[in-house]
């Protein structure tokens, strides 16, 4: 079948099928126990008591709050720093064998300590969050800020912006714009995955609410906050992809 | 820069900039290059002045101290306060060094965002720098979307919509193909008449120094020195090639030929 055929765009969705046919089937034809693998039969059922109960939305508010500000304080932070240290050699010397002793240290490991500062609420996850983001934003616009054009910028030179915040806004930061959305959407991935691994900690939306369910063996509802999961993650970042292409139309 | 009032001419006209015994070198691992030595060059106003000479002479880096971009290790630049232009200088890039985020009328406007202009003003301003290019229906495009001798017209547009006292350009044309550059060239003829702009040519291309320029400074020598200063005294409208035009070229291209010495009879200024 060549790549080009009416069939061939027909492939993904037959794949989809496929797969619900084999997952529905598993369970229906005995190999696994109903309440190991709930068939996808099951879910609508599951996803309409959720939403009638009211968890579904809530965990969902709780969730995407904790996501959006965590996204913001992380980037917010990383695209300071970075501008700062693509900009200014001292406050890149000054960073340098900070980076390499923090930057490993795994988002996760900081919970104890967000535990300790915050407590088990919003605030822990939010820290958590912002963590993850910070380091990807943060190299990302450090990298980008550095690669710009020195061309460029003796132009806004030439033009008589000559102080460092000039340079920034009319030059440095519109040059750097594709390098730092690289690193934002990369952080949008990483912040997803942060939320759930804060909230099974104990900190209430999605991930606790699946991990409730979980300890009652309501394994639909698991699988319906998995596909919520999935779900909102694609709408953010198509989303972000739309916003993207806004912002970066002057390319070709 | 310091600024004053220079001299007047010979010819009793003030020069609007004066150049006075300008050297530049630098240092790098404590080895010492000398890029200019003592140049001295005064231009009256509405004067179109080329400067020719060999990849690294200097030619550039003599706009790029009149711009303010790189300091001079001795010697002046005065220029005459201009009370209507916003920026002294303006250059020309080679490579037109167009901002890729920006629209070809924000391009133009850019400079005019450091004057106190708003920004309908800045937009007009701009425009009126398109239309004298002859781009003003491309003002909404972006500038990948351009070829190479629109972009050097958008480059341009935007170093007058400052409205300089003087306009610099550094080999604006030589990135082009013939038919554009030739094009180019008889564009930048109109728009000087137009403007009665005082323009500073930094080129390697010597038939297109002579057909443009009033006077040619022939820069030759490490470190860049001039070596002559020639008068192109043919009428204008010039004929492109025309016997005249080449036998000046010949002895441009004699005064910056590595082995010549100058003589005192060529001196013409």
């Amino acid at each position: 079948m060549s790549a080009r055929s009416p069939l061939h765009a027909l492939l993904p969705l037959a794949g989809l099928v496929a797969f619900l046919l084999i997952w529905e089937a598993a369970p229906r034809l005995g190999l696994f126990p109903r309440v190991l693998l709930p068939p996808p039969s099951d879910l609508p059922g599951a996803l309409m008591r959720e939403i009638n109960s009211g968890m579904w939305l809530r965990s969902m508010n709780q969730s995407l709050s904790h996501y959006t500000m965590g996204l913001f304080v992380g980037s917010a932070a990383g695209v300071g720093l970075g501008v700062l240290t693509g900009m200014s050699r001292v406050a890149e010397g000054l960073m340098s064998w900070n980076n390499r002793v923090l930057r490993p240290i795994p988002g996760l490991a900081w919970v104890p300590f967000a535990i300790i500062w915050f407590g088990v609420n919003q605030g822990a996850a939010v820290f958590i969050i912002s963590i993850g983001v910070f380091w990807i934003v943060y190299f990302a616009t450090h990298g980008a800020i550095r690669a710009v054009d020195r061309d460029l910028v003796e132009v806004a030179s030439a033009f008589g912006f000559t102080s460092a915040p000039e340079r920034l806004i009319k030059v440095m930061l519109p040059a750097a714009t594709p390098g730092i959305l690289v690193g934002l959407r990369t952080a949008l991935g990483q912040a997803w995955m942060a939320v759930v691994a804060a909230e099974i900690f104990g900190v209430s939306g999605l991930g606790s609410r699946m991990m409730q369910a979980s300890s009652l063996l309501a394994t639909d509802v698991v699988v319906v906050y998995m596909l919520t999961m999935a779900a909102l993650y694609g709408i953010m970042d198509t989303i972000f992809m739309y916003a993207q292409g806004r912002l970066l139309q002057w390319r070709p | 820069m310091e600024t004053v009032t220079a001299a007047p001419q010979p010819d009793g006209r003030a020069p609007i900039i004066e150049i006075v015994g300008l050297s530049l070198s630098f240092e790098q691992d404590g080895q010492r290059t000398d890029v200019l030595r003592d140049l001295n060059l005064a231009l009256a106003p509405g004067e179109f002045l080329a400067l020719v000479g060999a990849s690294g002479v200097g030619k550039s880096t003599l706009l790029r101290v009149l711009m303010g971009l790189a300091k001079p290790t001795a010697g002046e630049v005065h220029v005459r306060p201009d009370p209507a232009a916003d920026r002294p200088m303006a250059l020309v890039f080679q490579d037109s060094r167009l901002l890729p985020w920006r629209r070809v009328i924000s391009n133009v406007a850019f400079g005019l965002e450091k004057t106190s202009l708003d920004k309908a003003a800045r937009r007009g301003r701009a425009m009126d720098a398109l239309r004298l290019v002859g781009l003003a229906d491309l003002a909404d495009r972006w500038p990948w979307q351009l070829s190479g001798g629109q972009r050097q017209r958008v480059s341009l547009a935007r170093a007058l919509a400052v409205r300089p006292s003087i306009l610099l350009m550094d080999e604006p044309f030589s990135a082009l193909d013939v038919a554009t550059r030739e094009n180019l060239q008889d564009e930048l003829i109109r728009i000087r008449q137009e403007t009665g702009k005082t323009i500073i040519f930094v080129t390697h291309d010597i038939d297109e120094a002579v057909y443009l320029a009033d006077r040619v400074v022939a820069l030759a020598g490490k470190p860049g020195e001039a070596k002559a200063i020639r008068v192109v005294d043919i009428e204008r409208p010039r004929k492109r090639f025309s016997l005249a035009l080449q036998e000046l070229s010949a002895r441009v291209k004699a005064d910056i030929a590595p082995e010549s010495a100058p003589r005192a009879d060529d001196w013409v200024i």
